[in-house]
């Protein structure tokens, strides 16, 4: 090692230098996404309390769910609260309690109104008593986003707004924003907007896909006869 | 101590009112046709108690003028009692418009006279009355002071202690203007000149004769009304006049060391049934700002179908409220209580069915296999979709391409409501992989494995 080197080292070590390469590693300690892959990439290691993160998804059944399933199912043992506002489908228990979320924390908000889905996220955040909060507000503009974004950081909760995946393009105050697509049996996610260095490629995340659990073998026996075929039941 | 308030009359019926609208319109209260009260504004413009109604007309020809309604003051003077019975047990009536505390024994809890007066007035400011206090050696003594608005006894002007109009005019012919001055004369002369009854009064006063008193006995249940002074159209608008009800309810919860698990506000039309609007809370509360933000959020998306003329607020059963203990740090214990203030507001202004919990329920029927309420739950089958679709979505047969199944579900031929499917799981669009089945009207998409 050259002496010149080493004083850069040096420079580097003892100064506030910040080096492009490198992720804001002041950032506070986020909650584990249950991903490894995922965790390594995101500032603080995890899905960010406090502030907002966009989902912006491709389509719908692509997965998204997945990604923060493990997240929830470890927030609600812990005994903490995790609301629903105004999902576009019913969330459908059997399947939350056999990824291993305690349905006695979840609650379900339903919003009859854009405006009464902002009102009730809003006033989600500022109580501070749960630790997350999953919105789907699709029509969200930037200046009720940043609204949302002032309440999130009043208080601890990490805030899943699910979008689609064509707001990509719009300008967003959350400090994270993902992009979700399908892969084959894999969950492609770009980070399209993070807290330091950009990353190009996107992330496979091997999500829990439904067709791993049942396998092909019965499809393909199944088959054999033609679905329309067969006769009815009943 | 006493409550006097020079404007009873007028506060008694003017106390709905919001300060924005015409906040500097001259009011006043008349009875014979002279004026018996008058606000601020009338009173910067040279309308006095007691001046003729034509009089007063001349001065402030904008003048609004009520008639006396001694009901209203009547009930409103037992509301301030019953308000101000959390401070002492001791409350006695002085109609028609003062109320007596007897205060010694809670001096030391309220932290002194000067800090348990100062809470007074904010109180009554906020439900609706202003107060001139004093507090005296007898109850009668504060009642003069507070009448006459004097530090001492001696300084008193004599037309405070209301005694016979004959007998004032004649302390007023041979010079005596205050009650130093009366006390000074000689006793034996004033008995037979004024009266046995202002000697008396005066005994009463200084303490060398007792005075028996009858003590207010507060209502078992709440119930208070306010007359609006202009019918409100506006909802929203009723705001003001009910927040005046709910710190009155407080008042009379704190007495009571209780709470009420909810309350029913009732906004009275002329001729029409009233509009009932009923607040529940999940644990027993007193606070009024955490009911009016309820009350808020449903008198926003009420439309009325005809102006409101008064309020009547009932509070429901009482319910021994716990008092709270401070902790040093914010504990689970507080936390909880934060959600149950949380899903109240929702509720409030959502409705109670939009916001619910998940369970789980036993039934192969995969739409019957939760409840929004706790239920024991059975584990299902197969894999079952985060989504489910509320109805199912009719799907044409090359809409998807078939990659797992099938699961049959047959059910519920007992209830009538009987489920004969074949469950896939197939892709619909690009990625996306979907619950479908096929049953006898076709197939149908169920569900979306997110």
């Amino acid at each position: 090692m050259t002496a010149s080197s080493t004083a850069l080292d040096a420079v580097l070590l003892h100064h506030p230098v910040w080096r492009g390469g490198a992720l804001a590693l002041a950032a506070p300690q986020g909650i584990p996404t249950g991903f490894g892959l995922l965790d390594r990439e995101l500032p603080g290691g995890g899905w960010p309390a406090g502030a907002l993160t966009e989902f912006l998804c491709a389509d719908e059944g692509i997965g998204e769910l997945q990604l923060v399933l493990p997240a929830l199912a470890a927030l609600s043992r812990a005994g903490n609260r995790v609301a629903w506002l105004a999902p576009p489908h019913l969330p459908y228990a059997p399947a939350l309690a056999a990824a291993g979320v305690r349905l006695e924390f979840l609650t379900v908000i339903r919003a009859p109104g854009r405006r009464d889905a902002l009102w009730a996220a809003e006033q989600v955040l500022r109580t501070g008593t749960c630790r997350a909060l999953l919105a789907w507000l699709p029509r969200a503009n930037y200046t009720e986003l940043r609204r949302l974004a002032v309440a999130a950081e009043a208080g601890r909760a990490f805030t899943a707004l699910f979008r689609p995946l064509q707001a990509a393009g719009e300008s967003s105050p959350a400090p994270l924003r993902l992009g979700l697509e399908p892969d084959g049996e894999r969950l492609a996610v770009r980070i399209l907007k993070r807290r330091g260095a950009l990353l190009a490629a996107p992330l496979r995340i091997p999500i829990q896909r439904p067709v791993h659990a049942v396998g092909g073998a019965l499809l393909s026996a199944f088959r054999t006869r033609s679905p329309a075929a067969r006769p009815c039941p009943a | 101590m006493a409550l006097c308030f020079p404007r009873f009359a007028l506060e008694a019926l003017l106390r709905g009112r919001a300060p924005p609208e015409g906040a500097d319109d001259p009011w006043a209260v008349t009875e014979n046709r002279s004026v018996l009260a008058c606000n601020a504004a009338a009173a910067a413009a040279g309308v006095r108690p007691g001046s003729a109604l034509s009089a007063a007309w001349a001065l402030a020809p904008r003048l609004r003028v009520l008639p006396r309604n001694a009901a209203a003051e009547a009930g409103a003077l037992e509301a301030v009692a019953a308000w101000a019975w959390q401070f002492t047990s001791r409350v006695s009536l002085e109609p028609p418009q003062a109320v007596l505390l007897e205060v010694e024994g809670s001096l030391r809890l309220f932290g002194g006279a000067g800090r348990l007066m100062a809470r007074l007035s904010s109180g009554l400011a906020g439900i609706g009355f202003e107060a001139r206090l004093a507090a005296g050696p007898t109850a009668r003594a504060a009642l003069w002071l507070a009448r006459g608005a004097s530090e001492t006894l001696e300084a008193l002007p004599v037309c405070a202690i209301a005694p016979s109009p004959e007998a004032l005019a004649l302390l007023h012919r041979i010079g005596v203007r205050t009650l130093g001055e009366l006390m000074r004369l000689p006793r034996a002369g004033v008995a037979p000149r004024f009266g046995q009854e202002l000697l008396d009064e005066l005994d009463r006063a200084l303490g060398r004769i007792p005075e028996a008193r009858a003590f207010f006995v507060p209502p078992e249940r709440f119930s208070a009304r306010l007359e609006l002074p202009a019918p409100v159209a506006q909802a929203d608008s009723v705001l003001f006049a009910a927040r005046r009800l709910l710190l009155q309810l407080e008042g009379f919860l704190a007495a009571r060391q209780a709470g009420v698990r909810g309350f029913a506000l009732s906004l009275l039309h002329r001729g029409t049934q009233a509009t009932r609007i009923e607040i529940g809370f999940a644990a027993p509360r007193r606070d009024a700002e955490h009911g009016l933000r309820l009350l808020r959020e449903r008198l926003g998306v009420l439309a009325l179908a005809s102006p409101a003329e008064a309020l009547r607020l009932e509070a429901g059963e009482l319910a021994p409220l716990a008092g709270a203990t401070a902790s040093l740090f914010r504990d689970a214990c507080g936390e909880a209580e934060d959600w149950e203030r949380l899903l109240e507001r929702l509720q409030a202004r959502l409705g109670d069915a939009l916001v619910h919990g998940l369970a789980l329920h036993a039934d192969h029927r995969p739409e019957r296999a939760w409840r929004t309420a706790d239920d024991d739950g059975a584990a299902a089958a197969g894999p079952r979709p985060l989504w489910l679709l509320e109805p199912p979505r009719h799907l044409g047969e090359n809409d998807f391409v078939l990659l797992a199944g099938p699961e049959r579900i047959e059910a519920g031929w007992w209830d009538g409501e009987d489920v004969v499917r074949d469950y896939f799981i197939a892709r619909t669009q690009a990625g996306s992989l979907s619950w479908i089945y096929r049953g006898p009207e076709g197939w149908f998409l169920h569900g979306l494995f997110a």
